[in-house]
């Protein structure tokens, strides 16, 4: 089977219509599904989070039967994402995207688990330790991206897990949790 | 009914006359009833369309009461006499009237080679059209005896001739009298000179005539041959069909103009085509795009061209009459000529079966590909590879290499397992075909 990195491709990848937007509903609703499926598992799989429309994404086309998506292919199939609320356009005019494999409410859930799994329930951390401190290597919020990070923990505050506050350094922010 | 008193003939599908050979449609009346006052039990045809030829004068029954495809027919050559319109207060508030005397057995019954009693038949024209031309061409088409043959055209002349030999005896040239008879032998022989003009004339027209006739026995000849002729050498086959294509457009002797139609010109122009379409159309699989019958119809015609509008209204009017062809625009707006027999479905069956071809599983089709297993022209071709894939049956790959249809996979693809593939299905088909290359 196919690969691009580490992700394994379907076969219907190879299979030249996907790469055409397709112009009939019933056939284009299912393409699309198969579109967010498909861009999902690729970012979760290599923890990409945001995705540019203008940039090389590998996913968006296939050497092996020399089809690439069309600017409209792309724009619709992450349109579909982000009115399913699995992704987010991070500019008006729709060029950048950040993707949520996890929506805000699952990555909140496995921050409570990765503080519960470390013992930190009434520490104190910088939001740069989470992404990139020793305890949380090897789980998902290890390199995870500022913005989503961010917003998990705004959900954190508003349930009363944890509060967040301006740290020493102007560029970072201290979290003190309390589950 | 009217059987009893007067021959029949057959139409054609669409309900047009089946015209004889040689034989000319000079022009036609709606809304006439046809009735014979002299005889009580004579049918009252109602309202018809009266067409007049250079051969007979047909009545043909309103749709509504369609008597199986046939029409009445008055041969001309029974027409014994063409009575003068009465001039009367009564004739002005009546609808107009044309009569005339017919030969007919004593049994009432309208008989072509001249009979012991005859018959006054009436027409009454209830349209708005105009009686006096009709009356002039009826007169003009019973004078011009065509139903006599050609041979006999060429004896009329001869007889004028010796006529005016026996004129031409020389009188001596005297007094007034002596002058008058020289003017009058002046002008006879200007008429004469005229009327040899006139006979080269009718000469050329009937060595036209002969023509035509040589074209229709030369096609009837070639139509029978290659359906006896199983096999052949293939460029004599070729041959003999490129000559076909050739004879069958040269098809139209008598096309209906708007000159001999006057108001019926589209119905009747309609059902000539319909007529016409039918083996163009059997030879074309069943469906040809209007700009090519245009350009086939124009040429079959000659000269009576017609315009676009006018080809376009002819089609439109289809839908009101019972004949085997119909209209049809796909939603791109072309527009296509198809026979009712014509399937949609069988035609989405030979696509299905042509895309589950190994090679086209794998790189799919182009409307040339379809044209060639389809016969159809490739804009056509085209138009049944959009229906399919609007069914579902196909979906599309823009690429630079151009635009291609493939088997539809997505309805067996999966999203929630897109590694999956189901046994049997035509995804696997799919896989295999493309792994195996």
């Amino acid at each position: 089977m196919q690969t691009l990195g580490e992700f394994k491709l379907p076969h219907f990848f190879n299979y030249p219509p996907y790469f055409t937007l397709q112009p009939v509903k019933d056939t284009r609703e299912k393409q699309i599904q198969l579109w967010k499926e498909l861009i999902l598992e690729y970012c979760r799989t290599h923890k990409i989070f945001v995705v540019g429309l203008d940039e090389d994404f590998p996913l968006f086309s296939n050497q092996v039967i020399e089809r690439s998506l069309s600017n409209e292919a792309r724009e619709a199939f992450l349109s579909a994402l982000v009115s399913e609320g699995r992704a987010e356009w991070l500019d008006k005019s729709h060029r950048k995207c950040l993707l949520l494999w996890h929506r805000i409410p699952d990555w909140a859930d496995l921050m409570i688990s990765f503080v519960r799994d470390n013992g930190l329930e009434d520490s104190v951390m910088t939001v740069e330790e989470i992404r990139s401190g020793v305890e949380s290597r090897g789980t998902e919020l290890h390199g995870m991206d500022r913005t989503i990070l961010m917003r998990a923990l705004k959900h954190l505050e508003h349930r009363g897990k944890l509060a967040i506050f301006k740290g020493t350094s102007a560029d970072d922010e201290g979290i003190k949790f309390s589950i | 009914m009217a059987g009893a008193f007067l021959p029949s003939a057959e139409l054609t599908a669409s309900g047009r006359p089946v015209l004889k050979p040689g034989e000319i449609e000079c022009s036609l009346l709606s809304a006439v009833d046809l009735l014979s006052e002299d005889t009580h039990t004579f049918p009252n045809l109602k309202s018809g369309v009266v067409i007049l030829t250079t051969l007979r004068l047909l009545w043909i029954p309103p749709e509504s009461t369609s008597y199986a495809n046939t029409c009445c027919v008055i041969p001309l050559s029974s027409v014994q006499n063409i009575l003068s319109a009465k001039k009367s207060i009564k004739s002005m508030f009546q609808s107009p009237r044309i009569r005339f005397q017919v030969a007919a057995t004593p049994e009432g019954v309208v008989a072509e080679n001249g009979g012991s009693r005859s018959l006054i038949i009436t027409l009454v024209v209830r349209g708005k059209t105009d009686p006096d031309s009709f009356l002039g061409k009826f007169w003009d088409a019973w004078r011009g005896r065509a139903w006599v043959a050609t041979g006999s055209g060429l004896g009329e002349g001869e007889g004028s001739s010796s006529g005016s030999g026996s004129l031409a005896v020389r009188m001596p040239v005297v007094g007034l009298a002596g002058i008058l008879r020289k003017e009058q032998e002046m002008w006879e022989s200007t008429d004469k000179s005229l009327q040899d003009a006139f006979q080269d004339l009718n000469a050329l027209m009937s060595k036209a005539k002969e023509m035509v006739t040589l074209a229709e026995k030369m096609r009837s000849k070639l139509l029978s041959g290659s359906n006896n002729q199983s096999s052949g050498a293939e460029d004599e086959e070729m041959g003999t069909k490129d000559m076909q294509d050739w004879l069958l457009s040269v098809g139209i002797v008598s096309p209906v103009t708007k000159e001999s139609a006057g108001a019926l010109y589209h119905q009747q122009l309609s059902r000539q085509l319909a007529d016409f379409i039918k083996i163009p159309l059997e030879r074309a699989g069943g469906m040809i795009n209007l700009i090519d019958v245009y350009c086939l119809f124009n040429r079959a015609r000659g000269t009576e061209l017609i315009s676009p509008d006018d080809l376009l209204q002819a089609c439109s009017l289809w839908e009101k009459f019972d004949v085997p062809v119909m209209l049809r625009k796909f939603d791109s707006g072309v527009m296509v000529i198809q026979s009712k027999s014509h399937s949609d479905e069988e035609v989405f069956a030979r696509i299905a079966s042509l895309i589950m071809k190994p090679e086209a599983l794998v790189n799919g089709i182009s409307a040339g590909d379809a044209s060639r297993t389809l016969g159809v022209a490739p804009a056509v071709a085209k138009e049944y590879l959009l229906a399919a894939e609007v069914k579902g049956l196909l979906c599309r790959d823009v690429s630079p290499d151009g635009f291609r249809f493939y088997i539809n996979l997505f309805p067996e693809l999966n999203q929630e397992d897109i590694y999956m593939v189901k046994d049997h299905s035509r995804y696997s088909t799919w896989t295999r075909a493309v792994l195996s290359r």
